[in-house]
């Protein structure tokens, strides 16, 4: 294909979607002015019937909970996904790729960036903590938390090196815990069944609106996932890592 | 619409036409983590913070992360296979 022919091509398509982006553009509500009922039912039902605050968190984990549980089986199935392709097989020559990069040199970090990224490992660990727990009361909740939690061991292998990685998120331990993060939401929704309700419906006592401990079942799931969540993370991180320092070393 | 609205569409707009004009994939990395953190600002500026938050940890952090990752692993190729 010529530069002209090229050129041709895209404007012809460029024109298209422009037509077709601004027919739909154009017939659009005014921003923040939807007609839906949705909206106006979950705004009228979080807090009286749920006691959380946070309506994205109550749509997320409760109203439409069965959803979020195919969402986080996604993130799950990826980070297996990921772990397999990336596992260290018996049988593979070590230290031998062809796509590997063998002349590439890599600067350790300034003393500026190690200061920093060990300064602030403590408070993202405090912070991850805070947005995983305060789901129901605030924006937020265990996706989020869980991957602000997940960037804490990263920082300290910023800071130190991939062995304090690996001494702070020992492999065995962090896929124990994505898949106790990831079994609890199942058993939180079977044990609403056993008791005798549908599964995933709120069963427990809802607890005090605007605090940490209300919203019942929500706050156990949103803890179920933010461990899922920052476990699945960590796994791929620390698989990618494994694979760049077995590099550095053959 | 309010001006900081317009003000962040166009910026994103701009953000988004540098990742595809920068060609080096480990400045694009770069790059998309800032296109990332204005995306997250546009959400909150709509009112959504909840997704504002995912995008920051996952657009800003994640993403660009997990192609510095991959792109340390890999040996460069030649140049100019692409453009023809």
């Amino acid at each position: 294909m010529t530069r002209r022919v090229r050129r041709i091509f895209f404007l012809l398509s460029a024109v298209l979607l422009i037509a077709v982006f601004w027919n739909g553009y154009s017939k659009l509500p005014p921003v923040g002015a939807l007609t839906g009922t949705y909206g106006d039912v979950v705004n009228a039902i979080t807090v009286p019937e749920r006691h959380i605050t946070d309506a994205v968190t109550a749509v997320n984990f409760d109203i439409r909970g069965f959803d979020t549980l195919g969402e986080e089986f996604i993130l799950f199935t990826s980070v297996m996904g990921a772990v397999l392709l990336m596992r260290r097989q018996s049988d593979e020559p070590g230290g031998d790729h062809e796509d590997r990069a063998r002349d590439r040199v890599v600067p350790n970090p300034s003393d500026a960036v190690r200061v920093t990224a060990l300064l602030l490992v403590a408070p993202t660990v405090l912070f991850g903590i805070y947005i995983v727990a305060h789901g129901q009361v605030s924006p937020g909740g265990g996706f989020q938390g869980g991957v602000i939690l997940s960037t804490a061991p990263l920082l300290l292998y910023l800071s130190g090196t991939f062995g304090q990685f690996r001494r702070a998120a020992p492999q065995r331990l962090i896929a124990i815990s994505e898949a106790i993060g990831a079994a609890a939401y199942i058993l939180i929704g079977g044990a609403c069944v056993a008791l005798g309700g549908s599964f995933l419906q709120n069963l427990l006592p809802l607890g005090q609106s605007a605090s940490i401990t209300g919203g019942g079942t929500v706050v156990f799931i949103d803890l179920g996932v933010g461990l899922e969540v920052s476990g699945g993370i960590v796994l791929i991180l620390l698989v990618y890592l494994e694979e760049l320092m077995e590099e550095k070393e053959g | 619409m309010e001006a900081l609205q317009i003000a962040i569409l166009l910026f994103v707009a701009a953000a988004g036409t540098a990742v595809v004009f920068t060609r080096e994939p480990a400045a694009q990395a770069i790059v998309i983590s800032f296109y990332g953190l204005l995306l997250s600002i546009m959400f909150f500026l709509f009112q959504a913070p909840d997704v504002g938050l995912s995008q920051i940890t996952v657009g800003a952090v994640a993403l660009p992360l997990m192609i510095l990752l991959a792109l340390a692993r890999v040996k460069k190729q030649g140049r100019g296979k692409i453009e023809s």
